[in-house]
């Protein structure tokens, strides 16, 4: 049977060593981003959408990203990295000031840590920060798990063999 | 000093909440790939697994959906008939605020964990559990209390598909001392 995924760059844990580096993700934000991400979330509230209530009610620039939007983008950093069959488990993130029209994302990251759980689960620990003009806005932990070697499929784990 | 003064405004009621499940929600709608490839669209997320078919099939048993979009299946609808009011998402958060008086709230921090992949023609139903109520803490924004919220998510085959993690903090601005 062909292997659908040879024609995917998809990292195996062999590939990663802690104290690497991802590469950077950079994006101009514009209002459309913002409210494509909004919309795309299911997040009707003014404040991603209506700059008259973002600037007056919320005290913003602009209109400003919502939650889930970060979240996607940050799946989207970490799967360009790791391709397809990387599979995350979970991730933790705090935010500090809002990411509005005219600014730029820019994504950075770093392996904290490999670890191999008791199922065999093989997991790189990410540290991830969303900047703008180098201010850290969001920071970000991620836990994902990736495949030990090429045969094997972190989403083909189910029940007690996944233990994100 | 009174019980505004002294923060125990509902403390009693917010305490028994602790543990329980509350504000159980089932999806208006099934999960379906017209959303999913909005919002892949709306981050520009080439990822195949969710592009190609039989990458999808062969790593993941057919189509699913991007992990983080899994609060978007249990949002409500902006509008439906006969309905006047719309269900806001983590309502216990909203709940804290009035039963304990504290009239501003942010969150802080959050968690999530991912469990069995959410695939199209799912029904992903939620329950939140308040796990934690602090003691009064002083912060920089005001006096006030965190709190702990989880909600747990399951597929309509009650497997665990996800559980969000986050953390509040209500206050009164004017108690900065």
């Amino acid at each position: 049977m062909k292997d659908a995924t040879a024609n995917y760059q998809c990292l195996t844990i062999q590939q990663v060593c802690a104290g690497e580096q991802l590469p950077e993700l950079q994006h101009e934000v514009t209002a459309t981003s913002v409210i494509l991400g909004a919309l795309a979330s299911r997040d009707w509230r003014p404040m991603h959408h209506d700059r008259d209530f973002a600037q007056q009610r919320n005290r913003t620039r602009d209109i400003f990203m919502n939650t889930p939007n970060q979240a996607a983008w940050l799946e989207r950093y970490i799967t360009d990295w790791a391709g397809p069959t990387a599979r995350i488990g979970r991730y933790k993130f705090r935010m500090g000031d809002s990411i509005c029209p005219g600014d730029t994302m820019v994504f950075s990251g770093s392996v904290e840590g490999i670890e191999t759980d008791e199922q065999s689960c093989c997991w790189v620990n990410l540290s991830i920060a969303l900047c703008v003009n180098g201010d850290p806005k969001t920071r970000f932990t991620a836990r994902v798990a990736l495949p030990k070697d090429l045969k094997d499929n972190p989403w083909a784990r189910t029940g007690t063999q996944w233990q994100p | 000093m009174s019980a505004e003064d002294n923060f125990t405004i509902g403390l009693e009621e917010a305490h028994s909440w602790l543990g329980k499940k509350r504000h159980e929600v089932v999806g208006e709608f099934d999960v379906e790939r017209g959303y999913i490839w909005s919002a892949c669209a709306a981050v520009q997320n080439g990822n195949p697994l969710y592009w190609d078919e039989e990458l999808a099939q062969q790593l993941t048993n057919g189509a699913t959906a991007p992990l983080t979009l899994l609060s978007a299946w249990f949002r409500p609808h902006y509008w439906m008939p006969n309905r006047d009011t719309i269900p806001l998402p983590w309502q216990t958060h909203f709940d804290l605020k009035t039963t304990l008086a504290l009239p501003e709230a942010v969150a802080t921090d959050s968690e999530v964990a991912f469990g069995e992949p959410v695939r199209p023609g799912d029904r992903i139903s939620c329950s939140e559990t308040l796990q934690s109520l602090s003691e009064v803490k002083k912060t920089k924004l005001g006096a006030g209390r965190f709190w702990v919220i989880d909600t747990v998510c399951h597929n309509q085959q009650e497997a665990w598909v996800g559980t969000e993690t986050m953390t509040g903090f209500g206050y009164r601005s004017q108690n900065v001392s």
